[in-house]
């Protein structure tokens, strides 16, 4: 079932197009990751998923009823807006705290609730972000450059609970990331945008792709090996995940 | 007590009317940092002054259109090249300098333009109390009403789509809420002041609340307190009663900067 399809989809900014006829469909419970370098449309593009950007041509379709759970790039927050986590959780729809209490486990979050927004670390921001997301029970997860700002443990450690969202609430996932080898591995299908889509498919076809390479170089190939090998392993045992964590 | 008689009164429940309604919005212009936003709004409604009087509407009508003509306006200008401060600076002050003008070209008509600089509480009737207090209840149920949609496009515009809200409309919302405020404000504490009405009870509250709704009732209480303690301060000392309100205000300000730094440290 496809959850969102875009059709032709172009889009510009001041007269400078930025996406040019893309074409692009993701389906219930699938993990699909967007690269480019700066400026080649990625956010552009979740933008017209979630509805923020009209198409100048084009049509964006979404699944009548659609769920989506939106974790920004960055959400900077006026210090003179006095917000705690969990009043945050109840935008904009009121949540009973034991569904607030369950997204912060599931996001990690677990024992933030009564801190204020502006005091959190970078981390646990991301991670009430995707509290919040979570709220709605999304069927499409979407996440921005979502570990901006945070060291490679932290990314790893972000991604890792991205995956075990997915396996507990079976939702599609559609991602920024600009940390190619973390996120490609764990992704079904990867999109490589500049414009318009390079090339997609498989993270190891798109990672070999003459058009991939032109745009990232060839360094990134040995790191997604390297990843793959321990994600796999991970994932050869379905109770491996405990261990995995405990070894952050 | 000397609030018997009874302009003493009406100043008293208008005061208090424009206070509650203008500090819960107040909020809402201190987190979007749209300041100057209220003060261009405020300002170019000395021209729906200078409107009303020449074609002889209604105050309240006059000065309802031109701010939200102000509002339309700003709204349209934004992102066309120039700094959001840039373009509110310009307005602000051309439509203050303009309506200024306009008064001027009245023929035959005597106005006190101090009064509607500075508001004249004491020469609120029975019916701008009435306007007043169905301006309030106006500004304040929209709040109420859209107050989930207008926090979280306030937050992030894009978290209120992903939401399936329309952050244009609410920020139209809150246009509205403003030009009404205005509106209703004007005879109270003047075109100059009412950003002081906005903002200052807001920014007071801001050390005490935990959240939004917190920092929301807070101000509307800081606000009807500033509004009540300066009429009797004007009356006992007789000094201009606008003024003496915002002044009171700005005393309250100070107190809460002060108790925050003394108690919690600056960081708070």
């Amino acid at each position: 079932m496809s959850l969102v399809t875009l059709q032709d989809l172009t889009i510009r900014h001041s007269g400078n197009p930025v996406l040019t006829n893309v074409n692009f469909t993701i389906t219930k419970g699938e993990i699909v990751t967007l690269v480019g370098p700066n400026g080649s449309g990625k956010s552009t593009l979740l933008r017209a998923v979630i509805g923020a950007l009209r198409p100048n041509s084009g049509q964006v379709i979404r699944a009548p009823g659609l769920r989506i759970g939106y974790v920004p790039q960055k959400l900077h927050i006026d210090p003179t807006l006095p917000l705690t986590v969990r009043r945050f959780l109840s935008l904009p729809t009121r949540v009973p705290n034991s569904m607030a209490d369950q997204a912060l486990d599931q996001a990690g979050a677990g024992p933030l609730a009564n801190r204020q927004m502006s005091r959190l670390s970078g981390g646990q921001f991301q991670r009430v972000l995707l509290a919040r997301a979570l709220l709605c029970n999304p069927q499409l997860l979407i996440l921005d450059e979502a570990t901006q700002g945070l060291d490679q443990p932290g990314s790893a450690a972000f991604y890792q609970q991205i995956e075990t969202v997915r396996q507990q609430l079976g939702c599609a996932v559609l991602m920024v990331s600009h940390e190619l080898h973390v996120v490609m591995a764990a992704s079904d299908r990867v999109i490589c945008l500049n414009g318009h889509i390079c090339c997609e498919g498989e993270p190891e076809h798109v990672a070999s792709a003459p058009e991939y390479r032109a745009l990232f170089g060839t360094g990134t190939q040995g790191a997604l090996a390297l990843y793959r090998h321990e994600h796999n392993h991970s994932h050869d045992s379905d109770c491996d995940h405990h261990s995995h964590e405990a070894a952050e | 007590m000397i609030l018997f008689d009874s302009f003493l009164i009406y100043a008293a429940l208008a005061g208090l009317g424009v206070a509650i309604a203008a500090a819960p919005l107040g909020c809402f212009v201190v987190w979007r940092r749209m300041a100057y936003f209220g003060d261009a709004t405020a300002h170019a409604s000395i021209l729906g002054v200078a409107l009303a009087l020449s074609f002889e509407i209604s105050i309240f009508a006059g000065v309802l259109i031109v701010a939200l003509l102000m509002a339309a306006t700003v709204s349209t200008l934004s992102n066309r090249g120039y700094a959001m401060d840039t373009i509110l600076g310009v307005l602000a002050h051309s439509a203050l300098a303009f309506g200024l003008v306009a008064v001027s070209f009245l023929q035959g008509v005597r106005i006190d333009l101090m009064a509607y600089l500075f508001g004249e509480i004491l020469a609120v009737g029975l019916l701008d109390l009435i306007v007043i207090w169905a301006g309030a209840l106006l500004v304040l149920s929209l709040l109420w009403w859209r107050w989930s949609a207008l926090l979280t496009a306030t937050l992030n515009p894009d978290l209120a789509y992903a939401a399936g809200i329309d952050p244009r409309r609410e920020q139209l919302v809150l246009t509205l809420a403003l030009a009404l405020v205005v509106a209703v404000a004007i005879k109270v504490v003047g075109v100059l002041l009412i950003s002081a009405m906005l903002i200052i009870p807001a920014a007071t509250a801001r050390p005490f609340a935990g959240t939004p709704e917190r920092m929301a009732v807070m101000a509307a209480a800081i606000g009807g307190l500033s509004a009540l303690g300066g009429l009797q301060l004007a009356f006992a000392f007789d000094t201009p009663t606008g003024p003496t309100i915002v002044c009171l205000a700005a005393l309250l300000f100070t107190l809460s900067s002060v108790t925050t730094l003394l108690f919690r440290g600056p960081s708070a």
